[in-house]
């Protein structure tokens, strides 16, 4: 019999209660009727701080950053830790941008990102574009999620396809049934459990390998030992730039991709969200917490299983804790997996939804057809993303990852300079998106990785040699591909001037971008409140 | 309430609290350092964490001030 009895045990147990809480969702808060895109793929549009604080969270932090982040400490040290600066910065940088993206988005009832853009600059082209970007930026995301799942399973001893396709045919089931409150719910489970199996490991585990002390003593030694010289348990001359630029572009992409912005219009006012702004920093102290399990897991000798660094946080738990709460942990891992896929899936079909099949295919959708239609897409997603994992090489989904954050950053100019000025004109955001996504690309093809033998997208950091500029130093590629974006967006903006190329038509007014819950632009639910 | 056609405005000198929140968490010669340690942690590590602090007062000023 398998040893890891107990641990499978309370896994399933635990990943069983929150697929019950998942149908049950349907019923929370008292949704009449889920037939439309705002009360399946919006939650009713009226979450308090609370609610959106735990979905936001669980949406942003998710069970592949638990286990990759920690294990790029494992393998490379300081670079690694990129995250923390990342997830602080965000916050104040996008907080005064999404209070004007709810309040535009309330006034005109707009679901994504895309649609913003549709209204802006009265242009379905870029709207499609910026649909499209959110899509295959966020598919292999969900894919992703699978990989976390994965590396718990393996650490279990559990193998073979089934339980991972039981597993997501589950999530598929409760997403369709209950929309965004499924999440929304699960979420309040996911990250308490997160929250106390991550404050036990911070605690419990330094403490049995002799303090943190010797945790760095270990991670010190294991990086004097390997040939490469980038890693390290601090930064050297080469990789600041790479680390400063990615921590940054990172945090600039955070809140374009389709799911974020999927909890901030869920939310019921703009002070939700500017109180969430100094709230979800909580999840970012947690992730630098996490972060540490991989140095910790060096100390420990931890190997990762066959070449899936991914392992060695699961691994390091089933090492460190008794059975029971590493049946715990892996359960807060597995069902951490569970609450951004199913957001991400809602956020993906909602833009086919509303930019590709309302704006294309149907224009006279009515809501019922419209969340239709989204329940339909968000099971093909799911689908999609399984059979990425089971039938092409897992690397490929991590590499599409990382070209996921490089193009949806290309979308920057259109959505977020797009709710402050109206400048830029249509032509030349199309322009400059089609530039920023071709240096992207090639770019990131031009990484290589000889750690992992990849010749090509073997990582984010461009090295600036390969520019013609005499130095050894990296410079992250979506970051570039951002300046040569805004860069075309702008000459082609004054050369569509010139020649006179037509204006879209600009459907919103400046007082929309402040409109807040009450005042009568806002399209408020008939329902009360709720609780905060 | 306020009259909503009276136009509202987000502008305001608070705002600028946001940016040293933003810019001091990138520069690395901060804390790009082994020592001094935090229970054994390098600098690298305790004080990026630390910056938190930062960004966390940052946003709150903001909320505060700009409350309706």
């Amino acid at each position: 019999m398998n040893e890891h009895i107990t641990e499978i045990v309370i896994f399933t147990a635990l990943f069983l209660l929150v697929s019950g809480m998942g149908f049950v969702a349907a019923r929370w808060r008292r949704a009449d009727n889920l037939a439309s895109l705002n009360e399946w793929g919006l939650g009713g549009r009226n979450f308090g701080s609370w609610i959106t604080w735990f979905l936001v969270g669980g949406d942003l932090y998710t069970a592949y950053t638990f286990v990759a982040v920690p294990a790029l400490l494992f393998g490379a040290g300081a670079t690694g830790f990129f995250a923390v600066p990342y997830t602080v910065i965000t916050y104040p940088l996008v907080m005064l941008v999404l209070i004007r993206l709810w309040s535009v988005s309330h006034v005109h009832g707009l679901v994504t990102p895309a649609d913003f853009v549709r209204v802006r600059f009265g242009s379905p082209t870029l709207a499609l574009l910026v649909a499209i970007t959110g899509i295959v930026a966020t598919m292999p995301y969900i894919a992703l999620q699978l990989i976390g799942i994965e590396a718990v399973l393996k650490t279990m001893g559990v193998t073979g396809d089934l339980p991972l396709i039981i597993a997501f045919a589950i999530l598929a089931a409760y997403t369709y049934q209950s929309g965004l409150r499924a999440p929304a719910l699960i979420a309040f489970v996911k990250d308490i459990l997160i929250y106390v199996v991550i404050l036990v490991a911070v605690i419990y585990i330094p403490a049995r390998l002799g303090g943190f002390g010797s945790i760095f003593d270990a991670a010190d030694a294991k990086f004097a030992k390997t040939p490469a010289p980038g890693d390290g348990t601090l930064l050297n001359a080469n990789n600041q730039l790479q680390y400063v630029t990615l921590a940054l572009g990172s945090a600039m992409a955070l809140f374009l991709y389709p799911h974020s912005v999927t909890g901030v219009l869920a939310s019921r006012s703009r002070d939700v969200i500017k109180r969430n702004m100094s709230a979800l920093p909580a999840y970012s102290l947690l992730l630098g917490l996490i972060a540490l399990l991989g140095y910790m897991a060096i100390a420990a000798g931890v190997t990762p299983i066959g070449t899936d660094v991914n392992t060695v946080v699961p691994q390091l738990f089933d090492q460190m804790f008794p059975d029971w709460f590493t049946g715990v942990a892996f359960a807060a891992i597995g069902i951490g997996a569970l609450v951004p896929a199913a957001i991400m899936s809602i956020a993906a079909a909602n833009l086919f939804t509303r930019n590709i099949y309302k704006e294309y295919l149907r224009r006279d959708a009515t809501d019922a057809q419209e969340a239709r239609v989204s329940k339909l897409t968000s099971l093909v997603v799911k689908v999609g993303a399984v059979l990425c994992i089971l039938l092409i090489d897992p690397q490929f989904s991590i590499d599409l990852q990382l070209i996921g954050g490089v193009i949806i950053l290309q979308t920057l100019p259109s959505v977020a300079l797009g709710l402050y000025t109206r400048w830029f004109h249509r032509v030349g955001l199309i322009a400059g998106w089609t530039a920023g996504m071709t240096a992207g690309m090639v770019l990131l093809y031009n990484i290589a990785n000889p750690a992992n033998n990849h010749a090509h997208f073997g990582g984010s950091a461009f090295p600036l040699s390969k520019l013609g500029f005499d130095t050894p130093m990296t410079v992250y590629a979506g970051f570039l591909a951002l300046i040569v974006n805004l860069a075309v967006a702008a000459l082609a903006t004054v050369a569509a001037r010139r020649l006179g190329s037509a204006e879209g038509v600009d459907a919103t007014r400046p007082r929309d971008y402040t409109a807040d819950a009450g005042d009568p632009e806002v399209k408020d639910d008939l329902e009360p409140a709720g609780s905060t | 309430m306020t009259d909503p056609r009276s136009p509202r405005s987000d502008r305001s000198r608070w705002n600028w609290v946001l940016l040293p929140a933003i810019v001091i968490p990138l520069v690395p010669a901060l804390f790009n350092h082994e020592e001094p340690r935090l229970f054994g942690v390098p600098l690298f590590y305790w004080l990026q964490l630390a910056f938190l602090v930062i960004s966390v007062s940052a946003t709150l000023i903001v909320y505060r001030v700009t409350r309706r």
